[in-house]
This record gives C-alpha cells, sequence and structure tokens, in this order.
C-alpha cells in the first residue's frame, strides 16, 4: 500500500521535474521573488534590531535563526504541497476536480501532490544556510540530539503549514473564487517567523494550539538553541497540535467533499 | 452640454457600471482578504508594542501609539488605491482574445480598463469598510488628526496621485502578457518591491537617512507612504513640495509607460479566436 503510493509519487516527481526544467527562466524568477522577501524579512529585523539589543529573550542572531528556521519550512511546504493545495479552488469551480476523485488512490493525496516546485527546494537551501551563518555569529554549536529534534521538528511545522491551507481550500466547496484563500495562508503564517515572546497569552493559546502557527518555527528554532532543558515539553506541544490540526483538517476536507456536486456534468 | 459629449459621459458611465457588476461578484473574496488582512496587523502591532517597550522611548520620531496609527493609515490607504484582481484580467483578456471585440468599441482599452479600476476600488472599500472602521474604533485612542487643514487637501491629492500611479504600473505589467505567456513572477517581483520599499512592511522614515534619500526617487515610495507621511505632517515644507513634485513626475512617467506598453504591446499582437 505504501510502496504504491511512493511509485506513483516518484513518477509525479519526474513528471514535476522535466515540466519545470522545460521553463527555466520562470524558474529562475520564482527563485528571485522568494529570495527578495527572504531579504526584505531580514532588513526589517535589521531595523528593529538597529534600535533594540532584545526581543524579550531573543537577540538579533536568534530572532535571524528563527526566520531562517520559518524559511526552510515554508519553503519545503511549497516545493511540495503550495502549488496542489492553492489550485484547489480553481479544480472546484471548473469541475476539473472530478479526473482527481476518480484515481483509485486517496483524493487528498491525489490532490495535494501532483506538482513539486525545485525552485523552493533551492530556497529552502538558502534559509538553512542563514541558519548556520547564525549559529556561527551566536559562536553556537548545537549537539547531534538537538539536531535530530530540530529536523524533525521542521518536519511537523510543514504538517501545519500543509493543513492550514488545506483547511481553507476546503472552503472553496462553499464560496466559489475563493483566490482570497491564498491570502489567507499568507497572512496566518505572517506571524510565524516572530519571536513568541511578543505575543500576550490568549493569542498565544489560539494560535499555539488551535491554529498552530505561532509555534511552528519557534519550536524547532528553540529545541536547536534555546530550549533550557525542556526539549520534551516543546517537542510534545509540537506533535500534538500538529496532530491535531491536521486530522481536523482532513475531517473537514472529507466533509466538503460529500458536499461536491461537479460543476461539469 | 451637447448630445455628443453626455454621450460619451454615458459611455464611461455603462463601463463603470459592468464594473461594479463583475467585481460584485468577487464580494465574499474581498471580505475575507480584509479579514485575514487583520491577523498580520495583530502581530505587527504585537511586535512594535515589544520594541518600544524593550526600547522604552520613541524610535526615529514615532512612539508606540504613531506607529500603531502609522499601520492603520496604511491599511486604510492601502484599501483605496491598490488594484487587486486588474492585472490578472488584463493580462487574461490579452492571453484568451477578449480585447478583439474591445478594440472595436469606441473607447480606448487604458479607458475602459481606468473605469473598471475605479469601479472596483468602490466596491473593494466598501466591502472593507467594516474591518477597518472597527479597527479604527479599537485603536481610536492613537488617532490624532493633522492639525492644519490644509493639510487634507493635500493628503487627498496625493491619493488620488498615489492609485493612479498604482493603476499605471499594473496596466503597464499586464501588458508584458503580449509578450509572456505567465506574467506572475514579474507582478510578483514588483509587489515585493511596493512592500518592502512602500512603507507597507514599516514606515520609511525610520530608515537611515542617505536610504531614505535614494528612495525618495523610487516610484514604490509614492505608491503608498507619500500621502500617508503628507497626512501625518512628517513632510512639511520644502520637502512636502518636492515630494508632490517628484509624485506627478511618476504620474507623469507611468501614464506615459502605460500608453508605450499598450501600443508596442498591440503592434506584437494576434489575434487568436473567431
Amino acid at each position: 500500500m505504501v510502496r504504491r503510493y511512493i511509485e506513483i509519487y516518484s513518477i509525479m516527481l519526474r513528471n514535476s521535474l522535466i515540466r519545470e526544467m522545460s521553463f527555466k527562466a520562470n524558474f529562475l524568477l520564482w527563485m528571485l521573488v522568494e529570495v527578495l522577501w527572504f531579504c526584505g524579512q531580514i532588513v526589517f529585523f535589521s531595523i528593529i534590531f538597529g534600535n533594540v539589543d532584545r526581543l524579550g529573550d531573543w537577540t538579533k542572531w536568534e530572532v535571524v535563526l528563527l526566520v531562517g528556521t520559518h524559511q526552510i519550512i515554508s519553503q519545503l511546504f511549497q516545493a511540495f504541497f503550495f502549488v496542489n493545495v492553492a489550485n484547489i479552488p480553481e479544480l472546484v469551480r471548473t469541475g476539473k476536480l472530478d479526473s482527481v476523485l476518480v484515481l483509485p488512490i486517496d483524493s487528498q493525496f491525489a490532490a495535494s501532490t501532483k506538482q513539486f516546485g525545485l525552485d523552493s527546494i533551492v530556497n529552502a537551501v538558502v534559509g538553512a544556510v542563514v541558519v548556520c551563518v547564525s549559529l556561527a555569529h551566536l559562536g553556537y554549536v548545537p549537539g547531534v540530539s538537538a539536531v535530530l529534534l530540530y529536523l524533525v521538528a521542521i518536519g511537523f511545522g510543514v504538517t501545519v503549514h500543509y493543513s492550514i491551507m488545506l483547511g481553507l481550500a476546503a472552503v472553496s466547496f462553499w464560496v466559489v473564487r475563493a483566490q482570497g484563500l491564498v491570502y489567507g495562508y499568507f497572512n496566518f503564517l505572517n506571524i510565524a517567523r516572530y519571536p513568541d515572546v511578543i505575543f500576550p497569552w490568549l493569542f498565544r493559546i489560539i494560535f499555539g494550539w488551535i491554529i498552530p502557527v505561532v509555534i511552528v518555527a519557534k519550536i524547532p528554532a528553540r529545541l536547536l538553541i534555546k530550549s533550557f532543558g525542556q526539549s520534551g515539553w516543546l517537542i510534545f506541544h509540537l506533535v500534538i497540535a500538529a496532530s491535531i490540526v491536521f486530522w481536523l483538517s482532513r475531517a473537514f476536507w472529507q466533509f466538503a467533499l460529500r458536499r461536491y456536486s461537479s460543476a461539469s456534468s | 452640454m451637447s448630445a455628443s459629449t453626455t454621450g460619451k459621459i454615458d459611455k464611461y458611465i455603462s463601463v463603470f457600471n459592468i464594473g461594479l457588476q463583475n467585481t460584485f461578484v468577487y464580494r465574499w473574496n474581498y471580505f475575507l482578504r480584509a479579514v485575514f488582512g487583520l491577523i498580520p496587523l495583530a502581530g505587527t502591532v504585537f511586535l512594535w508594542s515589544a520594541v518600544f517597550k524593550e526600547r522604552g522611548g520613541g524610535l526615529h520620531g514615532y512612539d508606540y501609539g504613531s506607529m500603531i496609527y502609522y499601520y492603520l493609515l496604511a491599511l486604510l490607504v492601502s484599501n483605496l488605491v491598490t488594484p487587486t484582481e486588474d492585472e490578472w484580467q488584463i493580462a487574461a483578456d490579452i492571453r484568451e482574445g477578449q480585447i478583439n471585440s474591445l478594440l472595436t468599441k469606441p473607447m480606448s482599452y487604458l479607458a475602459y480598463r481606468f473605469c473598471i479600476f475605479w469601479s472596483s476600488r468602490l466596491v473593494y472599500t466598501a466591502v472593507t469598510l467594516p474591518p477597518i472602521v472597527f479597527i479604527f474604533i479599537y485603536f481610536r485612542h492613537y488617532i490624532t488628526p493633522p492639525v492644519h487643514t490644509l493639510t487634507y487637501f493635500l493628503t487627498t491629492l496625493s491619493i488620488l496621485m498615489s492609485a493612479l500611479i498604482q493603476f499605471f504600473i499594473t496596466y503597464s505589467l499586464a501588458m508584458m502578457a503580449f509578450w509572456l505567456l505567465e506574467i506572475s513572477t514579474i507582478i510578483f517581483i514588483v509587489y515585493s518591491f511596493e512592500y518592502f520599499l512602500g512603507g507597507q512592511m514599516f514606515p520609511i522614515d525610520i530608515m537611515p537617512v542617505s536610504i531614505q534619500a535614494a528612495m525618495k526617487w523610487l516610484p514604490f515610495y509614492y505608491e503608498l507612504f507619500c500621502p500617508i507621511a503628507i497626512f501625518l505632517e512628517h513632510l512639511k515644507g520644502a520637502d512636502l513640495l518636492q515630494a508632490l513634485t517628484i509624485q506627478s513626475g511618476w504620474l507623469f512617467l507611468t501614464w506615459a509607460a502605460a500608453r508605450a506598453m499598450w501600443r508596442r504591446g498591440l503592434g506584437h499582437y494576434q489575434a487568436v479566436g473567431g
């Protein structure tokens, strides 16, 4: 069963790479777009840290590491899922979702994995470089277990991104012309790269447990450089919150599908 | 008024009406966008609150209240002036050959899009106003109206020019669809410059003076930041005059670019479809 999905995925992966390489200019331009946004973020925080030494317990290079970590997570999400999930409202509107639903595989898998973006992988590597540069500035060498936990946490961070985007896309079964929902994703994740200490407690509960965007990058970053002996609790929080949001979005997707009446027939 | 003049005005009013109806379809889309837009605003408010608490004093002429006020104004002005769907609609018109039928109409495509732009701004502003009013009421203690009455007039003038500059830039970019199949990368590249250099992300006047001096010559400064700085009375006297002059210059340049792009694009255009 799992093998079959891996096989299907590797075929789709190959097709995406072939397509991507036949539009090289587009590939390079998308990379440029992301690099510009990333640089803008870094400039913004440099301006802020030109005026203060720290925000709560976060120093300048710790925040840069946080922004870099968020870059890795969001770019991995964009590489594997973003284009596909962002396209769901359009599939619903035009009735093209039919051809996805009749496939003899899980509909959510089929709708989420068709295309793969290599440019985002390159940008995730840029994020990783920034994380390493920050570590060098901090003069900190994390232990093997911290690095392993960091990588696991990044995986769960991608899950959170994916679940929020899928939940938003599923709304399009009710609201046709729901391109605004894609902006919703960017707006939610906008706050993921800010240090956690700036948020009031109610905000931290809502966006730490129910729509867990605040912890997406913060927990991996803390696990890497400043877990203060709380690694167990941090990873537990992320795993539980990510699992809840994932299962909620999947249940919502299946509920929305039952409501789907094709536009094409 | 002669019959031909009324006829001309009627023509534009009917396009304006079509625009109103077309945009109205997107009302939920716009409303969701406005509501979701409040999340990053909350993030920004918390971030600056932490910065000012840590610093314990003002920052380049801003305190916590005036910083929040700046972002509220940025939200309001960008809702008023920023085109939302226009570039995608224009690109689709060109790609799918819709402009064929518009070419035969007694109205230039620029004028046609211009009417659509105003009507969509009107609908967008109306739909997004409730959340914005709510936010303004919530932060009412930070609102300080300008001292001089003239400021209102100059701000309105500058907002109008910002809207026109944004429209002409959007129009010129969308004209790239004559040559390229996919224009979204170009639109997003320009958008990222607008976001960071236009004052969406942070007020330009907290940047180092040398960088500010350079940014004053770029069009992005006049797409959003300039009218807000006028309203906050941060731009005064000779600086104000200089800003309005450069803004009019960019208005003229972007208008010329929009017309030139259309002419060159049309020369390159081969009508598809029947």
